[in-house]
Parts: C-alpha cells; structure tokens; sequence
C-alpha cells in the first residue's frame, strides 16, 4: 500500500478558507436566495423550483443567452485564428521583440470600464474620432445608440481590440519554445510553409491555445463591465447580455429569486461548455 | 549518392570579419567520396556543426563552395539539395504515426503511395520498428524517436549524403551502444555518403572509415582511426584521441638531436622543420618503464582495470605510460623508455618528424 503523508491538506487549508469565504459561502447565499421569494426585511417564502422553471420557460432568458452565445462565438472566431497570425508574424529574435511584446500587452492592461468609456467616446458621431470619421468624412451612417448593428460591431471591436493580445502572447510563448532543428527537419523533409504549421506550430501551440481559448471563453461569457460601459445593453435590448440581464433582474428590478436562480444556471452553462471543451480538446493526449 | 567537395569554405557568423579569428571556420578544403562514412569529430565549438549547416544548405557559407558531384549547390535550398539530417535531439511529428513521419518526406516530393508504403516498411524493417507504424510518434522513447528522425533521412534513396549532428546525445548509455551499431550497419546496407558529426572519440571511431579531426575551425587531420592513433599529424589529434591522450612534451632541441629534461631522445626519423616550438609526442602505450632510460620519479598511479597509468615526473615535466601486470610504488625512482618509432618531434604544434621507412 502506498503510505500517504496528510501534511499536505494543512497547506491547503488557508486557500480552502480563502475560497470558502469569496467564493463557497456567498454562492450558497445565492443557492438560498433561488428557491424563496423575499420583499425584505428578512422576511422569506418557500418557492421551491418555481423561478428555475420560470427562467428556462422565459423568452427574455432565451434571447439574452442566445446573445451572450452569439458575441462569445464571434469573438472567438475573430480573435483565435487572429491571434495565431499575429503570432505567427511576430519576430522571434532580435530587438523588435521586447517592442512587439510591450505594444501587445498595452490593451491588456487598460482596466475594463476604461476600455468600455474610451471607446464610448471614440464612436461619438459628433465628437468621438472614430464616430466622426465614419459619419462625416465617410459619410456611412454609423451611429451605436440608433443601430443595433453599429452597436454590436463596436462592441466586438472592442472586445478584439482589448483581448485579441492574449491569445497572441500565448501562442507566441508556444511558438518560440519550438527548437530551431524542427525548422531545419522540415526544411530538409520538403514541407510547405502550411505542413511546418499544420505539423509543428499547430501542435506545439495547441495546448496554450487551449488556455487561451478556454480564458477568452470564459472571460467573454461573463463579460460585463466594458459593454455596460459602452451601450449599457443598448439600443433597445439588442446588446443586453447574460451579466447585464442578470444585474437588471437583480439590482434594477430587485428580484433577488429569480436572479439568484439564473446566476446559478448561468454558472452551469459557463462550467458545463468549459468542461465540454477542455474534454474534446484535450482528447488526444489523454490516449 | 554524390561525391560532395568543399572548396575554400569560410564562414563567419559576423557581418564584416576582419582578423582571423572573426571566422567559425578557416579555410576548409575537403573531398567525401561516394558512399563513405565520415565522423567529423572535435570539442564543442570547433565548427563542425557550422560545416554540416553549410553542406545542409541551412547556412550560406561566406566564403568558398560546396559542390555535389562537381555541381555547385553553394547556393541552394536545403530541399533542393537531397539531402538528409538527423538532429541531436529526435525530431519527430507529434501528431502523426510513425508510419505518416516516415513517409513524409517522400509524400512532400509527391512520391505514389505505393512505393511510399514499399519505402517505409524497408526502411522500419531495418530499424526494427515494423510493429510501431500504427502508433503515434509522441509516445515514443527518446531512442526510437531518435530512429524514426534516421529513417526519415534513410527512407530517400536519392539522397546524396545522410548527415548526423550529434545523434545520440539524449540517448541512454546502454541504447547508445546498440544503436551505433545499428547505424554501421545501416551504412553497410544503404552504401549512402554518411557525415556523422560528433565530440565523442568512441563514437567517431567505431561509426567512421575516415575521420575529420577539427580544432577552432580547422580540419587538423584526416584519416582512419588507426592513422589518427598511431600519427597524430598535430598534437592536438593527439591529445583528443586516445585515453589518456597523447604525452606532448616540451623539448629543446641541440647538436642535431631532441633533449628532454636534459636527455637525449631518439626521433622516429629526420626532422623536416627547423622553427617552431619544439615538443615531443609519444602515446602512454609506448613508454615502457624499464631499467635503462630517462631517470623518473613516479608521482601517481591510477588503475583504469585492464591496465594502470603511470604518471612519472622526468625533471619537473610529467610523462604518462601504460603497463601492464607489476605497477612501482608512488614516489619510486624509475627509468622511462620511449619505443623510438612512435616517438615524433611536432613544432609549433605540427607533426616534424618523417617517420621510419616500413
């Protein structure tokens, strides 16, 4: 039998303590608010599985998932193979490194809601660069408070803007660990410049594109702040996503059950695709 | 299969060299014929991974050119060149099986499949590796990964020359040993111009017919293991072969004859330079401790099994020799005897003597 040495779980302990209280604890607050009805004061009702069945029966819920999936799949489309290139394109010596790396990193480092007010103040159509450009210079009618197709393109050039670096650092980090011998191999064996990525690159950057893809999925499904900022869900609902439903059920409506019921399905869904994902893609490498 | 000649090759890693030093390799005139096996063999930095680069294609020499059957490639892709390379570290396509891997060289050139299936299994039958076609190459052990990057240089029957880089770095001692073998053997079988580069004396001297001695981007010598062992052309061949390696001895030379420490030694033959520093070299297999000789004291023995190492002190320099059966006890007085036929004067670090007339 193999002797287990316990000592571990006592350095686990603090982190354990440290989860409980930001993560374990309030989400149980959370399990508790979405079974009862409350108008205050601590007074409760027993309401059982009623606002889960009224959540998956609504179309608003509908409609706001199908968006929130509909700007994660963009995005995704957008910023993976985006990112790829980018990296690829990179150079992998000499001093335009350190420069390339930093110029990538900077949309990164701009807190969210900054993000979300800049490029609010950029697509103004009288003041706002972008907005002004468009619509005078351009003359094409581009205005994010009128159009929904305005304000959804804004919003994904955002998100590709502010994210796209993440998946390019990544996949760097992946390419430049390849050895310089492969390279040589495949030069030697003949391949086209599509079998080195498809046989070296693709494979050697996978599983730091998993994480990438994984983190932007993640990320992009609860995103909130920077489009809050930007359109706050608007024109009409066209760019309510899941978050921002969830806080208008929550904190504008004060409906503290039926949001707690669909905080916890949103969390199923974002939990249930990862781990569907993280399976499929890590599939292979399991055998 | 092609004879490969190296005319006037110099290469510098630095845009503008000046001074000598500035080149990787200095002035490499070379000739490797059809369908032998070569070790180029050297300590780490010398320039024979930059001499296989460049006869590879992956590198354009600065100077000089390299010509496969008198036709010049100094210029050409690595692709274009037929060539094959096997990597110090096993390069292998991860997500392929090891049958896709070795028939991805000749599937890149748009070989039919059928003669790419009758290639590929030749080739896994020499290597012994027939019953891991199907499976994915990146479950391999690092010694049968390190076959499948040979077999991809093999499984071409165009190819001009094979070239190794240090094949067998990353392999275990006790495959290292089963696998030089396997190379020799292959070479036996496929009669394809083999380079293989190495800093391992064992490893060149059991693979190769012909060995390139490099020193600081220089070819020093070149020939048969036996040739390097017996005549070192320059002190350090003689030093880098063998173990323990060649006693160079600093000599001073008067009245026509070589002096060590006062004595006079006998030379193999005449002398054929007059200048140069003058050291004389003679391997621990040839002095003998006898009772006639130069007057030694000897400072340390060391036992390396099949025989022992004497280390005697003739003056203040420090001669090696080799015996066999009885050893003298530390701090002894003895008499060294130096078998004059393999006793050469180099100067200035070069070969001086002729030797005898056989």
């Amino acid at each position: 039998m193999k002797t287990q040495n316990h000592k571990a779980w006592f350095f686990v302990l603090p982190v354990l303590f440290l989860v409980a209280f930001n993560a374990l604890i309030p989400m149980m607050t959370v399990v508790n608010y979405s079974v009862q009805e409350t108008f205050g004061n601590n007074v409760f009702f027993w309401e059982g599985l009623r606002w889960f069945e009224d959540l998956l029966n609504s179309d608003r819920f509908h409609a706001a998932l199908g968006r929130q999936f509909l700007f994660t799949g963009l995005i995704l489309l957008i910023e993976v193979p985006l990112g790829v290139i980018i990296a690829l394109s990179m150079p992998r010596k000499g001093p335009w490194v350190p420069v390339c790396l930093v110029l990538m990193a900077l949309p990164m480092l701009i807190p969210w809601n900054v993000v979300g007010a800049m490029w609010n103040i950029f697509t103004l159509p009288d003041i706002g660069l972008l907005g002004y450009l468009m619509n005078t210079t351009l003359g094409i009618d581009y205005d994010m408070t009128q159009s929904p197709f305005a304000a959804w393109a804004t919003i994904i050039t955002m998100d590709v803007w502010h994210w796209t670096s993440l998946v390019v650092l990544l996949s760097y980090a992946g390419l430049v660990s390849i050895p310089d011998a492969y390279y040589q191999a495949a030069k030697i064996d003949g391949a086209s410049p599509f079998k080195v990525f498809r046989y070296i690159q693709l494979p050697k950057m996978k599983q730091v594109l998993t994480i990438a893809i994984l983190l932007r999925f993640m990320d992009s499904f609860n995103i909130y702040t920077e489009v809050f900022v930007l359109t706050g869900g608007g024109p009409g609902n066209s760019t309510t996503l899941l978050s921002i439903d969830l806080v208008k059920i929550a904190l504008g409506q004060f409906d503290l059950g039926p949001a707690a019921a669909m905080s916890l399905i949103y969390f199923a869904i974002t939990l249930l695709v990862s781990w569907l994902f993280y399976t499929l893609m890590t599939k292979d490498d399991a055998k | 299969m092609a004879k490969i000649t190296l005319s006037k090759l110099r290469h510098s890693y630095m845009p503008n060299p000046t001074s000598a030093d500035d080149y990787a390799l200095k002035e490499i005139d070379l000739d490797w014929s059809d369908g032998g096996a070569y070790a180029l063999l050297g300590p780490s930095g010398c320039g024979k991974s930059t001499l296989l680069n460049i006869i590879s294609g992956l590198l354009i020499p600065s100077e000089g050119q390299v010509l496969f059957d008198g036709k010049d490639v100094t210029a050409l892709p690595p692709d274009q060149r037929n060539i094959a390379q096997v990597f110090q570290f096993p390069v292998i396509y991860d997500t392929m099986t090891v049958f896709d891997n070795l028939a991805f060289p000749l599937r890149n050139r748009g070989v039919d499949e059928t003669r790419v299936t009758a290639r590929v299994s030749e080739i896994a039958t020499m290597l012994e590796v027939t019953d891991l076609l199907r499976t994915k190459a990146a479950g391999l052990s690092p010694d049968n990964k390190q076959k499948i990057s040979m077999g991809r240089g093999l499984v071409r029957d165009d190819v001009n020359v094979v070239m190794f880089d240090e094949p067998l770095t990353v392999i275990d001692p006790h495959l290292k040993w089963k696998l030089r073998s396997k190379l020799k053997e292959l070479h036996q079988k496929v009669r394809a111009t083999m380079i293989y580069v190495t800093h391992d004396q064992t490893e060149a001297l059991t693979f190769a017919d012909q060995v390139v001695v490099m020193q600081d981007g220089e070819v020093v010598q070149i020939g048969t293991p036996v040739e390097l062992f017996e005549r070192p052309a320059h002190t350090f061949v003689g030093h880098f072969i063998g173990s323990p390696g060649m006693n160079v001895l600093a000599a001073e030379m008067r009245d026509g004859g070589a002096f060590l420490g006062g004595h006079h030694v006998a030379l193999e033959g005449t002398v054929t330079t007059s200048t140069g520093a003058p050291q004389i070299g003679i391997r621990p297999e040839f002095v003998k401790i006898s009772d006639a000789g130069l007057p030694a004291t000897v400072r340390k023995v060391s036992d390396v099994g099949r025989h022992s190492v004497v280390e005697a002190m003739v003056g203040d320099i420090s001669v090696k020799a080799v015996t066999e059966g009885a050893v003298p006890e530390q701090g002894a007085a003895i008499h060294l005897k130096f078998q004059q036929d393999q006793t050469r004067l180099y100067r200035d670090g070069w070969l001086a003597t002729e030797g005898a007339v056989s």
